[in-house]
Parts: C-alpha cells; sequence; structure tokens
C-alpha cells in the first residue's frame, strides 16, 4: 500500500458532538490527553447539556468538547471548529453553524435514519439534499462499522457493542492527526478492568477506527501539528476546578493547617469536591453538607479549631452562604468561598460559564461586610489563585472569595507543574499566651495587618467568646456603643483596603508603549481577550491589556493604569459589572463589551470590537 | 488527651463552678428559667475532669443562644438555626474538643431544623441542648413551632393554627442515640441528664423545659409546679409514676393502665429499636397528665467525627502521608527540554 501523503499544520480546532449518552465528554478527554502527551499547546471547552440523559437523539441532548491544539501556544479553545464530528443528525444541527465554510466534517451516517433526522428537525436528509456542499463531508459508518469489528467478542449485548462506537470514532481522529494510541489503550485496560469484555471491544473499535483512516480513500491526507516550544519543565493537562482541588491541597501543606472543605453538590462546582474526597491520605476532611448553609457553617466551625475552611459552590448556592460569610467577617476568621460561577439567575443555565456573581460576592451581604475578591484567569492559574486566597484569608483573617467559573472548571490546558519547594510559606501563627499583660485580648489587632490574633479551643488561659453581635474594640465584648461601632466598622473596611499594599501592581502588556486603548478584563476572559489582543496587533493596531486578578481590593496602581489610556474597554460575560466599580471608584469612562450567553467570548468577535474602539 | 466526651485529665487541678463563670454580666430576664440552666451546668461543668480550654460552647440565636457568653469556655454565639452546623464542623475537625451546644425551640426546630436533624442522624459528638420555653422570646412574644395549636400571641391574635413540634419525637425519628428531657428547676436531675450526655459518644440531644416568665410565664407550671406528673424513667425499672404506669399496646403506642397492671414496660434506654422510645415521647401533660422525664435512649452507634478520622488514619497507613510534589505530578506527564 502507498503511504498516504502527511500535511503538516499549524493549529487545528475538532469538536467532538454526540448525544449526551455518547460518551462525548470521555472522547474529548482522551483525544486531548493524546495531544498533551505528543506536546502541543491546547485549550479544551467541554459544553454539555445540564440533563444527564436528554432524550435520545433531540437537540437539547446535544454534548459537544471542543479541542484547539497548536504548535505554537494558544489562549482559547478556538472560536469555531475546523472539524466537527457528528455522531447523530441532532449533533450535526446542533452544530453545524459554528463550522466555518470549507470545514471538515466526519459524519455517522449509521444514525442518519428517519426517525434520527425528524428529531433533529430535519425535512430532508443533509448528507442528500446538498445543503453541505460547502463542507468537506466524510460518510462512515461509525456504528456499522463498530458492531462488526466487534463481532466475536464473547460476553458483549449488541447494544454495548454500539456504544463503542465513540472509540472507533476517536481512533479515527488520532490516525488523522497522528496521536500516540498507548496511552488510550492504557486507559481503556484501566477504566475497564472490572469488565475485560468491554475492554477488549473498545480497544479493538478504536483500533478500527484507526485502521479504517489508513486505509479508506475516503481519508486522502493526515496531518501534523508540530509540538509546541513550550518553556521546558514537566507538563500535565489539568481541569480549573482539579487546579483548585491541588491548590487546596497545597495551601493546606503551606500552611500546615488540615484542609476541612464544606460543600454541597451543584454544578459546576461539585467537582472539586469529589477531587478532594480522595486525598485522605493528605489529611483532607470532605463534609457533604445537608445545605449550603451547613457547609459554609462547618467551614466556619472548623476554622474556629484551627482548620484551613472551605466551602465550594455556584451562584445559586453561594447565595444561600451570605449570613455565615457576614459571621465570619464578624467573627474575622479565615475561610475560603469558592464561587464557580455559571449563567443565572436562579437556576439558569447550570452547565454555562457567565461572570455575573462579581457584585453579588462583593455587596451580597448585609451592611458594611467587605471580603476580598480573588478571581482565576485559566483553568491552570486556578492552582495559584487557590494558593492566594488562602494566603489572603489566613494572613488577614477573613472570608475571602475566590471567583472561577464553568468554562475554566471544565476546561483543560498544559500546565507546567512547580516545584513545590518554590511555593511561598502561607505558615500561620495561632495565638499561644496573653496579649497584653496577663490577658488574653481577642480583637487586639496586629498594627501592620489589622489582623485580630486567632486563639483556637485548646489554647490553656485564652479562653474566650465570638459572635456575630458586635463586638468592643480590642477587648471583643459584646458593644452597642456608637462610636465604637463606628470605629469597628472602619477597622473591618481599613483591614480588607489595606491588602492592596500585599498584592501585585497590575501589569500592563503594551509591547511598544504607545496604545491609547487599554482592554481590561477579569476572570475567564483572559484566554479569549489575549487572543483578541493578538489578532488587532497582526492586524498592525496598537492595543494594551490588562487582567485583574484582585477585584477587592483592586492593585493599587489600577487607577493610574486606567488614566493613562484615552480609552478602556472592558469585556465581561455580564452587564456590565467590572465596569460599575471602575467608573464609580476611579472615575473612568469604561466602555463595557458585554455578552451574556452562557459562552466564553469568541476572540473574533472580541477582536472586532477592539477594532472598532481603536479606530474610531 | 480526653475523647471528647468530659473523660481523662485526671492530672488536672480541680476546677469549681467559679471556675466556668465568665467576667460577662448575664443579661436574660429577671427570674427567667436560664438562669438555672446557667448555674446547674457551671456546676456540673467541674465534674467533667476536662481543661476549660478543651470544652466549647457553640450557640444560634435567641435568648438561650447567649448562654456562651456566660462561660468561661471557648464559645461562639453564632446564626439562628446554624450552630449544629457549625459545631459539626468543629467537632469533625477537632475531636479533642467537647463541644456543646445551646439552642431553643426557634432557633433548633424553626429555622435550624434542618441542620438538627443531620446533626443527630449522623451522630456528631456534640452535645445539643434545646432550652424549650415554648415562645419566642428574643423577638417579644411570638408563637413557636412548639407552642400548642391555639396559642394567642401577637403573631397568632386569633390562635396559631399550626400542629406543634414534639422536640424528642422529632429527634428520635431523625435517628438520635441519645435523647433525654429535664426541666429547668430541678438541679439535681438536670445534671443527672447532662452527665448522661457528656458520657454518650455520638450526639446527645437533651430538651430542658424551660420558664419564659416574660412572654409564656407557666408553660411548663404542670410539672414545673406539680412535681407528681414528672414520669421519670429509670433504666431497668417499670415505667410508673403515682398510681398508674406505661404499658406498650398491640399497635405499639404506650397506654395507661393502674400501677400494679401486667406487664408494665420495664425502661430500657438500651434498646437499639426506637420505637419505644418514640412511644414514651408521645406522652405528654395534655395526653396523659404526666411528662417523662429523664433518658429516653441511649444507644451506640459509630460516631460521624470518629469515621471520618478513620478514614483519615488508613488511607495515610495505606498510602504514606501525601506527597504535594508527587499529587501535582501523577496522571499523564511529559517533559519539554
Amino acid at each position: 500500500m502507498v503511504a498516504k501523503p502527511v500535511e503538516q499544520i499549524d493549529h487545528v480546532v475538532v469538536r467532538f458532538a454526540g448525544d449526551s449518552g455518547d460518551g462525548m465528554q470521555l472522547t474529548g478527554d482522551r483525544f486531548s490527553s493524546e495531544t498533551a502527551l505528543l506536546g502541543n499547546d491546547l485549550a479544551t471547552f467541554p459544553d454539555f447539556p445540564a440533563e444527564i440523559r436528554a432524550p435520545a437523539g433531540s437537540l437539547p441532548g446535544v454534548s459537544g468538547f471542543q479541542v484547539h491544539f497548536a504548535d505554537h501556544d494558544i489562549l482559547t479553545p478556538g472560536d469555531r471548529p475546523g472539524v466537527l464530528v457528528a455522531m447523530n443528525p441532532a449533533a450535526l444541527k446542533a452544530n453545524l453553524a459554528d463550522v466555518p465554510a470549507g470545514g471538515t466534517l466526519i459524519v455517522n451516517t449509521d444514525a442518519f435514519n428517519e426517525r434520527n433526522l425528524q428529531k433533529a428537525g430535519y425535512g430532508t436528509n443533509p448528507l442528500a439534499d446538498g445543503s453541505l456542499e460547502s463542507y468537506h463531508v466524510h460518510e462512515v459508518a461509525l456504528t456499522s462499522m463498530t458492531v462488526e469489528a466487534l463481532k466475536g467478542i464473547e460476553g458483549i449485548t449488541s447494544r454495548e457493542a454500539e456504544r463503542s462506537k465513540n472509540f472507533f470514532a476517536l481512533g479515527l481522529m488520532s490516525w488523522l492527526y497522528h496521536r500516540p494510541v498507548e496511552g488510550t489503550l492504557d486507559f481503556i485496560a484501566t477504566k475497564f478492568a472490572k469488565r475485560p469484555e468491554i475492554a477488549e471491544a473498545n480497544q479493538r473499535a478504536f483500533k478500527a477506527g484507526y485502521n479504517y483512516g489508513e486505509t479508506s480513500e475516503d481519508f486522502a491526507v493526515s496531518y501534523e501539528v508540530a509540538p509546541a516550544k513550550l518553556a521546558p519543565g514537566t507538563y500535565r493537562q489539568i481541569t480549573g476546578n482539579s487546579a483548585l482541588s491541588y491548590g487546596l491541597i497545597a495551601a493546606s501543606k503551606l500552611s500546615g493547617l488540615p484542609l476541612f472543605l464544606g460543600a454541597y453538590p451543584i454544578t459546576p462546582a461539585s467537582s472539586i469536591l469529589e477531587e478532594l474526597a480522595r486525598f485522605k491520605h493528605f489529611g483532607v476532611v470532605t463534609f457533604q453538607a445537608e445545605d449550603e448553609i451547613a457547609a459554609a457553617g462547618a467551614a466556619l466551625g472548623a476554622a474556629f479549631g484551627g482548620a484551613l475552611g472551605v466551602t465550594t459552590s455556584a451562584g445559586p448556592g453561594v447565595v444561600l452562604k451570605s449570613e455565615t460569610i457576614g459571621l465570619g467577617v464578624a467573627l474575622e476568621l479565615p475561610l475560603l468561598v469558592l464561587d464557580i460561577q455559571r449563567a443565572g439567575p436562579s437556576t439558569g443555565m447550570p452547565t454555562k460559564p457567565e461572570q455575573a456573581d462579581l457584585l453579588m460576592v462583593l455587596f451580597g451581604r448585609n451592611s458594611e461586610s467587605p471580603v476580598p475578591v480573588i478571581a482565576a484567569s485559566t483553568p491552570s492559574q486556578c492552582f495559584h489563585a487557590a494558593i492566594e486566597a488562602a494566603r489572603i484569608a489566613l494572613k488577614y483573617r477573613t472570608p475571602v472569595y475566590l471567583l472561577s467559573d464553568a468554562y475554566l472548571a471544565n476546561g483543560s490546558e498544559p500546565w507546567l507543574v512547580p516545584d513545590v519547594s518554590t511555593l511561598p510559606s502561607i505558615a500561620v501563627d495561632f495565638a499561644t499566651g496573653p496579649n497584653e499583660g496577663d490577658e488574653f485580648l481577642p480583637y487586639k489587632r496586629d498594627p501592620e495587618t489589622l489582623a485580630r490574633p486567632w486563639a483556637i479551643p485548646g489554647t490553656p488561659g485564652l479562653e474566650h467568646r465570638i459572635g456575630g453581635l458586635e463586638k468592643a474594640d480590642v477587648t471583643g465584648n459584646v458593644s452597642y456603643d456608637p462610636d465604637n461601632h463606628d470605629l469597628m466598622v472602619r477597622l473591618r473596611a481599613q483591614k480588607i483596603a489595606g491588602i492592596a499594599t500585599d498584592i501585585p501592581l497590575l501589569e500592563v502588556d503594551d509591547p511598544d508603549g504607545e496604545a491609547t486603548t487599554l482592554v481590561l478584563g477579569w476572570g475567564s476572559t483572559y484566554g479569549p481577550i489575549g487572543a483578541a489582543v493578538r489578532r488587532v496587533r497582526r492586524a498592525g493596531h496598537k492595543v494594551a491589556r490588562a487582567h485583574l486578578h484582585y477585584l477587592n481590593p483592586f492593585p493599587r496602581n489600577t487607577g493610574e493604569v486606567l488614566r493613562r489610556y484615552d480609552r478602556v474597554l472592558v469585556p465581561e460575560m455580564n452587564l456590565g459589572q467590572l465596569s460599575l466599580l471602575l467608573r464609580a471608584e476611579f472615575l473612568v469612562d469604561a466602555i463595557g463589551y458585554n455578552k451574556v450567553r452562557g459562552r466564553p467570548f469568541p476572540s473574533s468577535e472580541l477582536a472586532d470590537a477592539i477594532t472598532a474602539l481603536v479606530e474610531r | 488527651m480526653s475523647d471528647g466526651n468530659g473523660h481523662g485529665n485526671g492530672g488536672l487541678a480541680q476546677l469549681t463552678a467559679k471556675d466556668f463563670k465568665s467576667d460577662q454580666e448575664v443579661r436574660w430576664c429577671p427570674g427567667c428559667g436560664d438562669y438555672a440552666i446557667l448555674n446547674a451546668m457551671q456546676s456540673f461543668m467541674p465534674e467533667l475532669g476536662i481543661a476549660k480550654e478543651k470544652i466549647v460552647f457553640v450557640s444560634g440565636i435567641g435568648c438561650a443562644a447567649r448562654f456562651p457568653y456566660y462561660m468561661e469556655t471557648y464559645g461562639m454565639h453564632s446564626i439562628h438555626g446554624r450552630a449544629p452546623a457549625i459545631a459539626t464542623g468543629l467537632a469533625t475537625s477537632r475531636q479533642d474538643l467537647s463541644v456543646w451546644v445551646v439552642t431553643g425551640d426557634g432557633d433548633a426546630l424553626s429555622i435550624g431544623g434542618n441542620h438538627l436533624i443531620h446533626a443527630l442522624r449522623r451522630n456528631v459528638n456534640l452535645k445539643i441542648l434545646l432550652f424549650n420555653n415554648r415562645i419566642y422570646g428574643l423577638t417579644k412574644g411570638q408563637y413557636s413551632p412548639t407552642s400548642e395549636r391555639g396559642k394567642v400571641t401577637k403573631s397568632t391574635p386569633f390562635g396559631s393554627v399550626d400542629q406543634p413540634f414534639n422536640p424528642l419525637s422529632v429527634a428520635i425519628g431523625a435517628e438520635a442515640t441519645f435523647v433525654a428531657r429535664a426541666i429547668d428547676t430541678d438541679k439535681k436531675e438536670l445534671i443527672d441528664v447532662l452527665r448522661m450526655a457528656a458520657a454518650h459518644r455520638g450526639a446527645a440531644f437533651v430538651e430542658i423545659l424551660q420558664n419564659c416568665n416574660i412572654y409564656n410565664d407557666g408553660a411548663w407550671d404542670s410539672v414545673r409546679e406539680n412535681k407528681g406528673n414528672r414520669l421519670y424513667l429509670r433504666a431497668g425499672e417499670s415505667v410508673v409514676w403515682g398510681d398508674r404506669g406505661v404499658r406498650i399496646g398491640a399497635d405499639g403506642s404506650a397506654e395507661i393502665v393502674p400501677a400494679g397492671a401486667e406487664g408494665l414496660l420495664i425502661h430500657d434506654p438500651g434498646h437499639t429499636e426506637p420505637s419505644v422510645a418514640f412511644a414514651l415521647s408521645r406522652l405528654t401533660f395534655e395526653t396523659v397528665g404526666a411528662v417523662p422525664m429523664g433518658v429516653f435512649r441511649d444507644v451506640v452507634r459509630p460516631v460521624y467525627d470518629d469515621g471520618i478520622a478513620e478514614q483519615i488514619r488508613d488511607a495515610k497507613a495505606s498510602r504514606g502521608e501525601g506527597d504535594l510534589q508527587a499529587l501535582l505530578l501523577s496522571g499523564d506527564t511529559w517533559t519539554v527540554d
């Protein structure tokens, strides 16, 4: 057989799409792992419905997984897939609009029967009616070829044989892009170890797909994407929620405090609870509470006892924790609150990202109740964000909000694994004795940080009572004195504001210092904004960018940075929450770019918005 | 090291009730039943033989919730209804502590009902004292979830139409392993119950009948004033008071029979099956003219915090103490030169 030609390309965006039960997330995940091991830079975007098994073949049931990989560093999972693998008509219909003309469609023809076409709302078969003319269409009988390949395996039902078709598709894609296959074969063997016949079926389907690519005349060319030139070191792939989990474990090690997580299952935060529950040998206690309130309360109770108390949730759960966070503000105890934002209000769209909880976490408590807020920017950056949030909580004895979202939570990217010896110590000194003569005064503050002493139960001689009633300055006794209350309100505010001196300055990326427009973002828009800015610069424009990781307090040079530019564009997946804050605090005419679609910004769209402003 | 139940620490200098009095002025209304409970608790605490710093009182909101301020131990006055949740986090992460929750009928059974039942069914090592005065006192006299039907209060001028909770029935239904009742004015019996609650490893639930002399004075006079209406439950003894006794009927409920009748119930708080304890909890002054007091139920069941600690111990034993660098490098990795 004559070897098929191989074409070198610098990047590609692939989307796998099928029914929620088709195993698309697993397929995409494995394809990404193969890609990571090959050394490409990559970014992934799993996009799935909240329903576990929506009606088969229906449009709402379509689950997708997009992966962008390249021979250079990339910032996003890509706006539009160059290649779409569609396991059924609904998957084709739901995703086709995203595929640019000239794109490649790999379609499972076995699923294009009348019933499925009807369920997807197709009047005629798109494979036959000419509507796909502007695409390269590969019609592959994925299901029947899978079933054929699995003939003779004892102990699997015909349904189980059909279910292996995702591995056939994965095999085909692995051939098409020269992905290493050993990792997937090992993965299948391990994952299905309890049912060796299923393992064999999946491995055989995977190999059959790979071989089909090699032999079928339908695929004339295969593609290579060379490894990216990334900084030297050891890499792994990581999702945002895993990085948060590891960051919390690291914070526990670095502080020397046991990690206590109080959580109630909620999308898209649950995987942090599940991940941390595996690491009992790190001394991690995971408490699946009866509700969100108890989850936060237990974490605060553990913090009173000297643990690193953490509670995780998404918006609808975080609102329930507000009262506990307010108590944490009054008690001045460390508490980490992770809000993995999702589209709202109310239940909203549980699996879709949004950035609309910012004002809630800043202001969603009764009275003057300041809380530091940190936002993670990429999946791997979640690791450092968790350590930093813990550092601030422990040092300043305060609840701290850490914001992520569904895009970071489930998306993955290569991560240069840090050498743990380079991570900062965040050790804490508990109070061990009297701090005023032979007396212990629980609200006598450190003059520098304004933090109060943390005296944990079990420490002889420091018995004291704390609570939500206003406390007298220094002694911590209950006080209704008007001037004392005014003083305490101000002290609590000053303590949080003072953290500005203890965080990095806002860095500006403005290569030749001549830009007059600044793009300022926060949170998960980091990648899309970065990719958009690159496009704009490639087109010859000058634009500066900066990204806020600290939303309260802001870095102390924020106002100065904003005033340096004629125009400030603030893209947000909300209706302008950061813009509101910037306008209020710095009297800057921030221009919002706001889309609230439950999807990350396409960088092309952001690039257009930036260009329009730069050219104005 | 104590086991979190007030045992051990024998080398400690003998403490007295005075050692457990904080320097804070007690601010309950004069004549409030809470004074007697505080006094009983401070008298009882030295008997625990546990260092003050190992004891923590956690409360929610309400009159009873001021309790921690008056105890010279560690303490937290927290949020309405949430004390069991907060205390669960503390007790689970600090098994060396003796953690007490002080709550009221509104705090425990209304706004905090969910946390109460879950702390009980998990069997967290907490001692939960519910001061039941059948009224909202701190908010000045609205009816509570234990107020009797028809109760006229500021918020129910035409009488309450709510069916009240029976706190002990709720606790037993929530799989509590220790359930008892005492009354504020009977210091000896109260301390006996507290002693048994302290000795119970796991969640101990104690309802303390308490008089609010401002907003619901006399709520418990039927047993407070008339001691003959108290039915003291004694392990191993027949359940009798005066000339009457209790027998378990064919339908499983407690029936009242003459004290000399055959087949009288012999009280066994250690009986695993909760139905008899539940039947006893249904006896009220309104239905039978007596209120059972003492320990209804005291059974051994795995304790939540022990289970958590054991899993951590086992994981460390089998996998070794967690290695952070190894964790970060777990899974598929690749190296760029």
